[in-house]
């Protein structure tokens, strides 16, 4: 579903990535593993578009992204840090996104997460008088709100209590077994062990393996994701 | 894309600045008016006023509105919204905005007082000049990542626009005495939509005679239909111009 080949990109001096190419298919549910400023995040961005790739070239369900947009509306994006306009409610923001995607069809949304959160009540609340949980919150009802068929997640649990992110963990393993294609990146590796089938791990910018779990512990011989990926670091 | 400018416009309409805008105009117009007996001359003083006001608050409010709006800007772009249906709904948006307090609040006064063809072109400029430094303005958000550096460009183009041009114009004028620059400077003039505002509307007043023999070529140029024409082409140009190159840029722009 996503074919990313040779893709690098450059801030200034810094290499964020670094001719990536990676290839994730439907019904994968995939962690994105790497140290901090490895290219995990730019490399989520150059997918959804908000960052053009200097070279190389991405396609999404067999169509290439540059200068396309309908494709956006099969994904379902929760960034990292959650930035909504100050002035307006959740209430508006969710109502803004329905408008904004063209549907106002109840049955196609999935408005399961607005209510296990408990974000019905919270409604009339403005944006920025919101803790950074709610938000996150907020973030997540939005990227699940539309059925997408891609879905990616950076850093999903950061900043959720215990019981709302067993709930995202929990809607995340229901989707997957829809057959969709999920992206995540976290860096709390013990909470991915049920989740994903597939570990991409980067370093730099580049790919370092893209593999199955299964295929990480025969290589590693660890049962456990967060040791597995200690041992390969340490073997670096 | 009329979704969007529908959001941004609710946005912009909330703005207590924006409100206070459109009363400080409609002040401003209805106290000139009331002090001077002849409308021509309240016409004449409000144009000065028109000239400065208009654009830096257009220039300064549009500025800061893109910056306050990255996160908004930033949710948008993961959406599947095309990058140009973005920003466009972003310059209609601020320029629908601007231009309906401009109506209100100058538009009205004019209206009562001086609703003849002199009045109404005022009012056309006054908006031209609105959306003209709107698409200036997010040209110069587009083009600087910093905030306060932004800002501060924007207003610097303003300075440039309301007060160093015009000196620039004057050294010329005295260095070049002795020659024959009338006909330049009609060129020259063109560089500068506040300048050619100016002498649009004042042409129109009759009062170019107070110009000299300066005024005299600027009537004969801007006088006929031609000239007329053709300032309002290249005042339209200082709309798309501006507008054309900061879509450009936007489109490649890394959030």
């Amino acid at each position: 579903m996503i074919i990313a080949t040779n893709v690098s990109k450059k801030f200034g001096s810094l290499t964020a990535l670094n001719d990536f190419s990676v290839t994730c298919n439907k019904g994968e549910c995939i962690a994105l593993i790497g140290p901090n400023g490895s290219g995990k995040t730019t490399f989520i961005k150059t997918i959804l578009g908000m960052v053009v790739c200097d070279s190389g070239f991405i396609t999404v369900n067999g169509c290439n992204i540059k200068n396309h947009w309908e494709y956006r509306s099969r994904i379902g994006y929760m960034p990292q840090i959650g930035r909504y306009p100050d002035n307006m409610t959740i209430g508006q923001v969710l109502d803004m996104m329905k408008d904004i995607r063209g549907k106002q069809n109840k049955n196609l949304l999935d408005e399961d997460l607005i209510i296990s959160f408990g974000l019905q009540p919270l409604m009339n609340k403005r944006m920025r008088t919101l803790s950074g949980g709610t938000r996150q919150k907020v973030s997540a009802a939005l990227a699940f709100l539309f059925n997408p068929e891609l879905l990616i997640l950076d850093e999903p649990t950061a900043g959720l209590d215990p019981v709302s992110s067993e709930i995202l963990k929990e809607k995340i393993i229901s989707e997957k077994q829809k057959g969709k294609l999920i992206l995540i990146t976290s860096h709390v590796l013990s909470e991915l062990d049920d989740l994903v089938t597939q570990v991409i791990y980067m370093q730099d910018g580049c790919l370092c393996f893209h593999k199955t779990i299964e295929q990480l512990s025969i290589d590693t011989g660890q049962v456990k994701l967060a040791k597995a990926i200690a041992q390969v670091m340490q073997n670096k | 894309m009329k979704k969007v400018i529908k959001y941004v416009v609710i946005d912009i309409l909330r703005n207590r600045i924006m409100m206070a805008y459109t009363l400080f105009l409609m002040v401003l117009s209805f106290s000139i008016f009331g002090l001077e007996d002849n409308s021509a001359k309240g016409l004449l003083g409000l144009l000065n006023i028109i000239l400065i006001i208009v654009p830096l608050v257009s220039i300064v409010f549009s500025t800061i509105y893109v910056y306050n709006s990255a996160e908004f800007i930033e949710l948008l772009v993961s959406q599947p919204l095309k990058r140009k249906t973005i920003w466009m709904s972003l310059f209609f948006g601020l320029s629908i905005s601007m231009v309906l307090a401009f109506l209100i609040g100058a538009g009205i006064p004019v209206f009562i007082y001086q609703a003849d063809i002199t009045g109404m072109m005022m009012i056309l400029i006054g908006v031209l000049l609105s959306v003209i430094f709107v698409a200036v303005a997010m040209l110069a958000a587009v083009k600087t990542r910093d905030k306060a550096k932004g800002i501060g460009v924007a207003i610097l183009l303003w300075l440039y626009f309301a007060l160093l041009f015009d000196g620039f114009v004057l050294f010329i004028l005295f260095q070049f005495a002795d020659y024959p620059v009338e006909k330049a400077m009609i060129a020259i003039s063109m560089f500068n939509p506040l300048d050619l505002a100016r002498i649009m509307i004042l042409l129109k007043m009759d009062v170019s005679a107070l110009m000299g023999y300066t005024g005299a070529v600027f009537k004969d140029f801007f006088g006929t239909e031609l000239g007329m024409g053709l300032s309002f082409v290249v005042l339209l140009i200082w709309i798309f111009l501006p507008l054309g190159i900061s879509t450009k840029r936007f489109k490649s722009k890394d959030l």
